[in-house]
């Protein structure tokens, strides 16, 4: 998703950390961060992902007046035939889509005050037969991250998935 | 403390717990932290009777962000250089998982040492529900 201003706050990364589970001081304790190596508070490996929050178009956000799929009165929101979710799109993790892959590259960690903007590239798309969703379409998408100084920080690749189905119980 | 490449070898291996029963309540708090509010991962009514799906299941990258908690532990905070993973398997609500970095390459790179490490995650049946890789930059 592209996205034209993603500041990066402590709130932020305080709360990520705990949403992932990890209680490190490096996330949250400036004290703490002050006396490591990287000298201050720093952002969880995967803290990039967040940007979406900052897209103003986001698809997998409830918008104000809008439609929502998820439950309320009904099990849906959506009005007819949504077996899976609304509107369908690429790279991302929601509706009839999951999320099949992602890697980040780090040229430097995200830390509070930074500025971050982000363009979003297609990338390879294919498809496979998978044994448990039938057919599988595969979309790439490279996100690029830059700083308040346009400096490139962290490359992301990830891949969606649209499945044919609801995906198979083991 | 951060890994020095004098002290490691190739197969060493690092592994923590990394969730134990994990609870619908975390998927709540990674969703409103990450911003992916997928019904999938929090609305066990649509999940079930829109989707079709036995329950919630956990985003990928919560799996992933749990994963990479084990990882800033092994390898030290701010050293890593490169994070990837594929999604192998859905994490549901209850499930326990283990993720577990194993020593791939020592390698020295414009005077930079690095450590490559291989990733699994599995859940209390031992099915991976992650694998992937990883590089942190290291001590001599």
């Amino acid at each position: 998703m592209a996205v034209k201003k993603f500041p990066v706050e402590y709130t932020h990364i305080m709360m990520f950390a705990r949403s992932v589970g990890d209680d490190n001081p490096i996330y949250h304790d400036e004290e703490y961060a002050k006396t490591t190596e990287v000298g201050g508070i720093i952002a969880p490996p995967t803290f990039a992902q967040a940007s979406a929050q900052f897209d103003p178009d986001f698809f997998l956000r409830p918008k104000v007046g809008q439609p929502w799929m998820g439950s309320g009165r009904e099990p849906t929101g959506l009005k007819p035939k949504a077996p899976s979710g609304g509107e369908k799109k690429e790279g991302g993790g929601g509706g009839g889509g999951l999320h099949a892959e992602q890697h980040f590259e780090y040229h430097r960690h995200l830390r509070p005050g930074d500025v971050l903007s982000v363009t979003v590239k297609p990338g390879k798309k294919w498809e496979k037969e998978g044994k448990r969703s039938g057919k599988l379409k595969f979309s790439e998408t490279i996100s690029e991250y830059r700083d308040q100084k346009g400096e490139l920080v962290i490359t992301a690749r990830g891949v969606g998935v649209q499945t044919e189905r609801v995906v198979e119980q083991k | 403390m951060p890994l020095s490449a004098k002290k490691l070898k190739v197969g060493d291996t690092h592994s923590e717990k990394v969730v134990e029963n994990l609870h619908r309540t975390q998927l709540v708090m990674y969703s409103g932290t990450s911003g992916d509010y997928n019904p999938l991962h929090s609305d066990e009514i649509f999940s079930t009777k829109v989707a079709g799906y036995p329950s919630v299941f956990a985003h990928g990258m919560l799996s992933m962000g749990l994963t990479g908690k084990m990882l800033t532990n092994y390898v030290g905070d701010g050293r890593l250089t490169k994070y990837g993973v594929r999604f192998s398997t859905q994490v549901w609500p209850g499930d326990d998982l283990t993720a577990t970095a194993t020593v791939e390459a020592i390698r020295e790179e414009g005077g930079q040492h690095y450590v490559d490490l291989a990733i699994s995650t599995r859940n209390q049946k031992d099915q991976e529900v992650i694998n992937g890789s990883a590089t942190a930059r290291i001590d001599p």
